[in-house]
């Protein structure tokens, strides 16, 4: 019982992740009509606004030690972070502990702007020209981008730790009446409800404001909402940057999970195309639900149980079941007609 | 079906097999004439033909076609450890079962298309490598890769560490330690290697050529720019895609093997998505849908993978061991960015290029500069003649 | 397709190709003709001679691979200066500028860890830079793989960073030579130490990297540590580069065991240590016992990208910056000099492969593959921070001193992320060669 439900609980967690970095790409997918092979990037991008902020933070003068030598015998150059001096180590150790929650403000910005600026300067002149040329040029700039970060921040993983106060894990089992076995990481259950709001919001942005309404309007006939002499162009420039933001928050977020490399986006890139066509090609429930399904499956693969019946299934459950449902379901979960069929 | 060429067809082919049979002299000045290099460009070659057979005709982007270079380099090596050590039984082994898995994963494919088929495939490449990476290794031997062994004393050895060479037993070959491929007794590594590899090379161009000209090749061409249409005329097209599907399985088997061939280990990672990947990149690269295109793209970027990367610093000083201090300094730091580990950025920004600037591919560029010269020579009668071409 | 431009082309062809025959001819034949009159493969005829540097440029281990290059970098300059660094500590002087009369140079390669691609760039150093000597590599699948490869092209393999026990059990070769130690010294080192402090009788949970590294660092934990009552309660084999491991940890907090050991190494180490840790296993108590967590691998370079996970975690390791041995100082003295922090033991076991390397070929008076193999059969040496080493005929692996270590708990730089809890004496480690299997097999000099 213990078991199963931790099993739950966790293809939940995992489910809420996978949701919200396929969420961004589903998106670009059913506005734009674009395969954005660079998404990944795009998160990796994000975990690193993490990591800038907390250099940032640390950003340091050196003052030669008087008692303490470093690995050469030479006197220590102790490194002092500037927001030490000025504000003292409270302050300071408050600012560097709390850096990743803080980020989430810098992501949004920074991955808002990124987008923006891709949209414009790349991806605007790629609307018209098959997927082929759309998968190779952002592929293309997923590989710059992720070598710039490569050179600037080596590669190997940069640990982020959370804030003190959510470090351990949560007595799950105490508030549900289960036994002292059942316990989940704070963190990650702040990152599924982290997720969960960011998807709320982005539902209700696109269902419940004038500018989702005529993006919707926008993703079933654009010639129309053209002619009705509403500039779609912007909107969608706009609707890219969302993306990029949903991306790079996703990122930030998911530092202390997974310490950020720069390879990162690629190892995420074939499960985030999974569970967007899994879902349905631009169905943003579509993704949700996928993300969701493919998570709890995931987990319930790699029980050693069922793992004793069928080896080595926890391996290639995802794919197992993305092969299953697009044979059943012609256009995944929740797809429309049309999409991305030629 | 030899008929349809035109005398430009044939002078194609042969241009072609002169090109790629001089290759160990052409390449001489770029540092590239070397036999390993040399193979893996023929090799390459023959699959992103066979690639382009599927997507260049057909539209259908496959991104699991790894699986059967997987495949072809299994079944190659299982039959060296098997049978013989001679690569013609490997060859057509692997060829066969890569025809009988690309039917089965096209068969189940096929019945998508666009993304959806795209994700199909990749996750039954996926699926492949995962497994051989862990629960089939005592097939694949996982990560280390299946390798040519010495015969097994007894029994006990398993197979998997102990040949048995029944064919070569058989015909009472003596072996010392572990032996090399062989092609009736022509050793099937350096120059030998490649020029096996280039005669297939050719003859899979030849044969790309034939499809491409014939009435299923028109058919497959048909099926990229309206399916719905064939639809509605009665023409039933799953069987021309799956038989495309196969055939372009086929090519890839033969890749495939000939790694194993040129070079007896096959690894799992041959199959993961990335490499499938590769293909797509060096298709597009060079130019879908064309002949030579695809070639061409194989071999810019494996000279990239091996030539470019290994430009370090000290290679980069020695360049620009011309120039004053600071000068040769600066264009040092500014080029190492670029090559030696920096060399998957170099490649980033040519995909980049290429799409953005010549969507056609490399063949587009080289299509452009005919005609630039072409304009020069031409009066403006040919020009109104071009205008009043009709588009493909 | 107008026929003017087909013409164009074939003239183009024609005219190209012919002309780029004339100019290269001569060199290709004379090349072909070079290595025939030698009699074994890459003899340098001029006044250097090139070694290959096969290191993960690219990928998962590029940070790893890029200490690598620079210790091999400041061992191709302390060899051609005859002296510095651990040169000057080193029991056999025989090197005294240079190699046999000539200078050292070097190429690289980058083998992306993966076997194809390191394979490929090994063949390229071989056949077209002319390297007599290949080494390298961060991971036992690459290092397998290249070491089969230099044994058909008849040059010498000089392992770098390679752990599995195949690289010179099951899959030895004449041509090919190991500096690191394995998972049976690992085991061997590590379990008296586990005893120590976590005493006898435990439940342990194996989670581990399904490849045959991971299988091979399995089997030999539960060799040595099941004789003390650890019993196995469940092994858990995880998919390599899985990212998230939370579903494999939760399936422990309700299995009893009171012992987790990791076998990861890499990536998938950083990974799965930090979000076991998360999950607050270090924190619980079961059976009566504190929940403990051992890392059988450890490297300086990944304990880093764990960060405070990785405190008070038990493990093992080849060598370390901080051992206040003279050679282990020498070393990192000059390497922190050049490049200034201290070298990891991905370096050090590169740096010392590069100079047994140059010291054997120095004493057989020659780069001939058998010659030189000969020489390091059996070499027994001093000097090069573990201690005295033997590098073991029969199976070419070297048998040295292991250093179990710790996730130190207040590190006061950033490289200062382990502390040595022991060094294992060699004869502890030590097994009898037929343990592993595998031949040898017969030295191939490459001669055409």
């Amino acid at each position: 019982m213990d078991a199963i439900f931790l099993q739950i609980l966790n293809g939940l967690d995992k489910g809420g992740a996978y949701a919200l970095i396929a969420l961004g790409l589903t998106l670009v997918f059913g506005t734009l009509g674009v395969v954005n092979f660079a998404h990944g990037a795009l998160f990796m991008m994000g975990s690193f606004c993490a990591v800038t902020l907390n250099r940032i933070f640390n950003i340091s003068f050196e003052r030669v030690s008087e008692t303490e030598v470093d690995f050469l015998g030479n006197p220590l150059k102790e490194k002092i972070p500037y927001l030490q001096q000025w504000f003292g180590a409270d302050v300071s150790n408050f600012l560097l502990e709390w850096s990743v929650p803080m980020s989430i403000l810098l992501a949004i910005v920074v991955m808002g702007i990124v987008g923006v600026i891709m949209e414009r300067g790349l991806i605007k002149h790629f609307y018209k020209r098959p997927h082929a040329d759309q998968i190779l040029v952002t592929f293309g700039l997923a590989i710059i981008l992720q070598e710039l970060v490569r050179h600037y921040f080596g590669a190997n993983p940069i640990p982020q730790s959370a804030p003190d106060a959510f470090a351990g894990a949560a007595n799950v089992g105490a508030w549900i009446g289960l036994g002292d076995n059942v316990i989940y990481p704070w963190w990650r259950l702040i990152y599924f409800v982290f997720s969960a709001l960011v998807i709320f919001g982005v539902f209700a942005f696109l269902q419940f404001t004038t500018f989702g309404m005529v993006v919707r309007a926008g993703m079933q006939d654009r010639e129309t909402v053209g002619l009705l002499g509403i500039n779609i162009q912007r909107r969608f420039t706009i609707v890219f940057g969302l993306a990029a933001a949903v991306a790079g928050v996703a990122g930030a977020m998911y530092t202390p999970v997974l310490p950020p490399d720069y390879h990162m986006g690629m190892d995420f890139l074939v499960l985030s195309f999974v569970v967007v066509v899994v879902g349905g090609m631009g169905s943003l429930s579509g993704a949700v639900l996928a993300g969701f399904l493919l998570g709890i499956l995931q987990s319930f693969a790699s029980m050693n149980e069922v793992k004793s019946i069928l080896p080595g299934i926890d391996q290639i459950i995802i794919y197992l079941v993305a092969v299953i449902i697009l044979l059943t379901l012609p256009r995944g979960l929740m797809g429309r007609k049309g999409v991305m069929e030629d | 079906m030899l008929s349809t060429f035109t005398r430009n067809d044939w002078l194609l082919l042969i241009g072609f097999a002169i090109i790629i049979l001089v290759l160990p002299w052409a390449l001489q000045p770029i540092g590239a004439a070397y036999p390993d290099l040399l193979q893996k460009i023929a090799i390459f070659g023959i699959f992103a033909i066979g690639f382009n057979i599927l997507f260049g005709l057909t539209g259908y982007l496959s991104f699991g076609h790894a699986a059967f270079i997987g495949i072809g380099s299994y079944v190659s090596v299982w039959s060296f450890k098997l049978l013989t050590m001679n690569v013609l039984p490997a060859v057509i082994l692997s060829v066969g079962m890569a025809a009988v898995f690309a039917f089965l994963i096209g068969y189940v494919s096929l019945r998508r298309s666009g993304i959806y088929f795209s994700i199909l495939t990749l996750a039954f490449a996926q699926m492949s490598y995962n497994l051989a990476y862990s629960v089939l290794t005592p097939i694949t031997n996982g990560e280390t890769g299946l390798q040519v062994r010495a015969i097994r004393d007894s029994a006990a050895v398993s197979l998997r560490d102990g040949d048995v060479r029944l064919i070569d037993q058989a015909m009472g070959i003596q072996e010392i330690g572990v032996p090399i491929t062989n092609f009736f007794g022509m050793k099937m590594s350096g120059y030998p290697g490649f020029y096996f590899c280039a005669v297939l090379l050719i003859i899979c161009f030849f044969i790309a050529m034939c499809i491409t000209k014939s009435n299923f090749g028109m058919m497959l061409k048909a099926i990229k720019s309206n399916q719905n249409r064939l639809n509605y005329t009665g023409i039933h097209t799953r069987p021309y895609l799956i038989s495309a599907f196969v055939i372009s399985g086929m090519y890839a088997g033969l890749a495939g093997s000939l790694l194993a061939v040129t070079d007896p280990i096959a690894g799992a990672e041959r199959m993961q998505w990335t490499a499938s990947g590769e293909v797509v990149l060096m298709t597009i690269l060079g130019g879908a849908g064309t002949l030579v295109g695809p070639v061409l793209g194989a071999g810019l970027i494996k000279y990239a993978e091996q030539k470019v990367s290994s430009w370090n610093e000290g290679i980069l000083h020695q360049a620009f061991s011309g120039l004053p201090d600071g000068l040769q300094n600066f264009f040092v730091e500014f080029f190492s960015f670029f090559v030696g580990e920096g060399w998957h950025l170099t490649l980033g920004f040519l995909f980049m290029v290429i799409v953005i600037f010549l969507p056609g591919g490399l063949m587009e560029g080289a299509r452009r500069i005919a005609s630039i010269f072409r304009k020069q020579r031409t009066d403006k009668a040919d020009e109104a003649n071009a205008v009043g071409q009709p588009a493909e | 397709m107008s026929k003017k431009l087909i013409v164009n082309r074939r003239s183009v062809l024609k005219y190209g190709g012919a002309a780029s025959v004339a100019l290269a001819t001569p060199y290709f034949f004379t090349r072909g003709a070079l290595a025939q009159s030698n009699d074994y493969r890459n003899a340098p005829t001029g006044d250097t001679v090139t070694f290959g540097f096969n290191v993960p440029q690219t990928g998962a281990y590029a940070d790893e691979g890029a200490d690598e290059l620079r210790a091999y970098e400041l061992a191709v300059e302390h060899i051609n200066a005859g002296g510095g660094g651990m040169l000057d500590t080193f029991s056999s002087k025989a090197l005294t500028g240079g190699v046999n009369g000539k200078k050292v140079a070097f190429v690289t390669g980058d083998t992306q860890t993966k076997s194809d691609a390191a394979r490929a760039s090994a063949k390229r150093m071989i056949e077209n830079d002319g390297a007599v000597v290949i080494t390298g590599g961060s991971s036992s699948g690459v290092a397998i793989a290249v070491q089969g490869l230099c044994q058909e092209a008849g040059v010498i393999f000089m392992a770098g960073l390679t752990h599995s026990n195949d690289t010179t059990g099951k899959d030895k070769r004449a041509n090919g030579f190991r500096h690191f130690f394995n998972t049976e010294m690992s085991g061997a080192a590590l379990a008296p130490i586990l005893e120590k402090n976590y005493g006898r009788d435990r439940k342990v949970y194996h989670l581990t990297a399904d490849y045959t590294w991971g299988w091979s660092q399995e089997g030999s934990m539960q060799k040595y540590t099941e004789p003390f009552g650890w019993e196995t309660v469940a092994a858990v084999r995880t998919p390599v580069g899985a990212g998230d491991f939370s579903q494999y940890i939760t399936p422990i907090l309700n299995s009893g065991a009171d012992t987790l050991v990791l076998n990861h190494y890499g990536k998938d180490m950083v990974n799965s240590l930090t979000q076991a840790v998360q999950f607050g296993l270090r924190d619980k108590q079961v059976n009566g016992k504190d929940f403990v967590i051992v890392v059988p691998l450890y490297s300086r370079l990944m304990v880093q990208g764990a960060g405070d996970a990785a405190k008070g975690i038990f493990g093992s390791t080849n060598w370390h910056w901080s051992l206040q041995d003279d050679a282990s100082k020498a070393f990192v003295k000059s390497f922190g000099e050049k490049y200034g922090f201290p070298p990891s033991q991905a370096a050090h076991t590169c740096y010392c492969q590069a100079i047994l390397y140059a010291d054997a070929c120095q004493r057989a008076e020659t780069f001939r593959p058998s010659a030189v193999g000969a020489a390091l059969e059996g070499f027994e040496f001093d000097g090069l921070g573990n201690g005295p080493v033997l590098y073991r005929a029969e199976d070419h692996q070297c048998f040295k001193d292991v250093l179990v270590v710790k996730g130190k708990e207040n590190p006061s730089s950033p490289f200062d992320l382990l502390e040595v809890v022991e060094v294992t004496p060699r004869a502890q480690v030590e097994y009898p060669v037929d343990l592993l299997g595998g031949e040898l097999g017969p030295y191939n000099d490459g001669a055409a």
